[in-house]
């Protein structure tokens, strides 16, 4: 037996981690170039600061500010696996920014209004995010409108809805909404002592190994259930799928209810630990939703890979904020992750063209091997 | 009334330019959820423009550059989806997402960094004010203001109706939209053709978006983005069937609700009704999903859309 040709670079694993790390590197580099161009001086000091995040500061302050982060990582990561779901069932969910809305609206208002505890509040966000996302499936297989520009349509309605509803439960004197901790302190997330672990960053809760756990659920269901396995049938097959008994309208929504659901339960994983309010004027649908794409996207597509990379994008978005304000703008570490997004886009290109030259490689040494057996074959004779 | 009637058309000049923008393109065969991106960049090439231009440099000289400089801008900003789309193969629906991101990133970015210099430091905002220049736009009848942006979008109508429907090139474009290799197999370029798609989407896209923030205001904050307008374009080249007629109609209608939300305060019968201004913001999304819900069944949309095109398949 002939030694195995590049077994590592053929693993889908490693290739999607070296395509991920490219695309990191590839965004790293250009944020470097036009901190560059901003003013050469301070540039190394500046995406030195992006890169080691909460890690230049001393002991206390570094738990500190690595818990919040954790604490931001958890709706990041919450709708990346929305936008996985969905993709692996063949639907491209932009819905999600919506869902996620839908999640932080119904969250926030029955904790406000409603004062209930944090348990119903976060599964009446769940649910109303869900229900937002299944409207998308059923406007899909119902009257066949596309999910990405249904999508879209309810991002901005959930949105202005959003304003409208939780300005009821705002403080009279600016556009955001009251405190859990004054309103209605049943409602935070518990931390279970969590948050000892943190030097008393009381944001850090449950939610955190929740998330984590949330996600093996999503990658054991997708991988090892037929459950799984009939939605992802769905997505490669649409008629396939119908072909085989399955019911694939049903899949659609029911995809799309759970990715809607994983968002806005996301949300209330951020609202209900009061770590920042909701602004009833914002104009403009939070880039969370939109940042779960490139997580996903930059995590190769599969849950486990969705933990690193939400972690990282929200440890250099951290980072951005370590930046030397005077000088340069925090944006800088949103303009890093966009472009790292923009590269994923390449990723399927590369892989591509990685596999086809394994292949014309492999395809050269057969079409070789072959010669030489027939000429071994000649000889014999 | 008539501030209602100056809204509507600006307005609706701003979403009329940018989905005939969306619709280049679309009909070429590339979607362009980035033409939200695309606004921003253009809008800031002309606020730049504006902002640096002194006011005695003439109405003409004014107006032709900041059109000049959105439209050069949204072209150049839209070869990033033309690269990846059509060259490299990439997802078109991940590329114009980030591309949404990308663009109100850097623009903030960019613009800090112009006021930070501009003021040693004491200034970190991401605004840029265009008050003088913004008055060259605007010719007075009476009360009425016409903008010069209106008859910019009105010309750029028929151009984009004359060119997608009565010359041959708009002939070959659509035909990449529908079945790109039947258009190959009578030697059309299928690249050429998408390249020059993606980027008159850009060009409208970027004059969309300096039309829209000198509409109203003469300060604009870059973080902002544009709020939503590439979207709400989207949906007035959906409504408009991908029709340059259809979609000045819709844009018509759509930039009349968004108009009531800006005015609706100054109106009699609109106060006694009593309806948060929000809900006519969100109007038109409304109506754009009911009639989508009832129209999709027999789509208009461009067959081949979204799809990469691969010389070998059938």
């Amino acid at each position: 037996m002939k030694k195995e040709k590049t077994p590592l670079l053929r693993s889908s694993g490693f290739q999607n981690l070296l395509a991920s790390l490219i695309c990191v590197l590839g965004g790293l580099v250009v944020g470097f170039i036009v901190l560059l161009l901003i003013e050469p001086s301070g540039a190394l000091k500046a995406i030195l600061a992006i890169m080691t995040s909460f890690f230049r500061y001393p002991g206390k302050l570094m738990l500190k500010y690595f818990g919040q982060t954790l604490v931001r990582t958890v709706p990041l990561l919450m709708c990346s696996l929305s936008v996985l779901f969905a993709y692996k069932v063949g639907m491209f969910n932009i819905g999600v920014a919506g869902q996620y809305v839908a999640g932080a609206c119904f969250s926030l208002y029955s904790a406000l209004a409603w004062k209930l505890p944090w348990l119903p509040c976060l599964l009446i966000g769940m649910l109303a995010a869900g229900l937002l996302g299944a409207i998308s499936g059923v406007l899909k297989t119902k009257c066949n409108v596309n999910i990405v520009i249904s999508g879209i349509m309810l991002n901005w309605i959930m949105l202005y809805s959003t304003n409208l509803l939780l300005g009821k439960v705002k403080s009279p004197s600016s556009p955001y909404t009251l405190s859990l901790k004054g309103t209605n302190p049943k409602a935070l997330l518990p931390s279970l002592g969590l948050d000892k672990l943190f030097f008393d960053e009381k944001s850090v809760t449950i939610a955190i190994p929740l998330s984590i756990l949330i996600a093996v659920g999503v990658w054991f269901v997708l991988q090892k259930t037929k459950f799984g396995y009939e939605l992802k049938a769905t997505g490669y097959n649409y008629n396939a799928a119908r072909y085989a008994g399955m019911k694939e309208n049903w899949n659609v929504i029911i995809t799309m209810f759970i990715s809607g659901a994983l968002a806005g339960l996301g949300a209330g994983m951020l609202y209900l630990t009061d770590i920042s309010p909701w602004e009833t004027t914002c104009a403009s649908v939070p880039a969370m939703g939109f940042n779960g794409i490139a997580v996903a996207f930059l995590g190769g597509l599969s849950p486990i890979g969705s933990i690193l990379s939400s972690f990282f994008i929200q440890y250099i978005t951290t980072g951005g904020g370590f930046v030397d304000l005077q000088v340069y703008s925090s944006q800088i570490s949103d303009l890093i992750s966009s472009l790292i997004i923009y590269l994923c886009a390449f990723v399927a290109f590369f892989r591509f063209f990685i596999q086809a030259r394994i292949e014309r490689a492999e395809k050269k040494k057969a079409e070789a091997d072959n010669a030489n057996k027939t000429e071994e074959g000649g000889n014999a004779q | 009334m008539i501030l209602l009637l100056q809204y509507t058309l600006i307005f609706a000049s701003v979403l009329m330019l940018v989905a005939l923008g969306g619709c280049f393109s679309e009909r070429s065969g590339v979607i362009n959820i980035g033409l939200e991106g695309t606004m921003v960049i253009g809008a800031l090439g002309g606020a730049l423009v504006m902002k640096y231009m002194p006011p005695e440099a003439g109405a003409f000289a004014v107006v032709a550059l900041t059109v000049l400089a959105s439209a050069l801008l949204g072209m150049v900003f839209s070869l990033f989806l033309a690269v990846a789309a059509i060259s490299f193969k990439a997802d078109q629906t991940i590329i114009g997402t980030a591309m949404n991101m990308l663009a109100t990133a850097g623009a903030t970015v960019a613009v800090k960094a112009i006021n930070t210099a501009a003021s040693g430091g004491h200034d970190v905002s991401s605004d840029i004010a265009y008050t003088y220049t913004k008055d060259l736009f605007i010719v007075r009848f009476g009360e009425f203001e016409f903008n010069w942006f209106m008859l910019i979008a009105f010309v750029c109508l028929i151009i984009s109706y004359i060119a997608l429907y009565k010359t041959r090139f708009g002939l070959r474009l659509r035909s990449c939209g529908e079945h790109p290799q039947a258009s190959a197999s009578v030697g059309i370029n299928v690249f050429k053709m998408r390249y020059a798609g993606v980027l008159i989407s850009g060009l409208l896209a970027g004059l969309g978006g300096i039309v829209y923030i000198t509409a109203g205001v003469s300060v604009w904050k870059f973080e902002y983005g544009v709020a939503g307008f590439g979207f709400l374009a989207m949906a007035v080249m959906i409504f408009g069937a991908w029709h340059p007629m259809r979609i000045a109609l819709a844009a018509l209608l759509f930039g009349f609700c968004r108009a009531l939300g800006n005015v609706y305060s100054g109106l009699d019968l609109m106060t006694a009704l009593n309806i948060p201004g929000v809900v006519y913001n969100m109007l038109p999304y409304i109506i754009s999903l009911v009639v989508l819900a009832f129209t999709s069944k027999k789509s208009r949309a461009p067959k081949a859309a979204g799809l990469i095109y691969d010389k070998g398949s059938r």
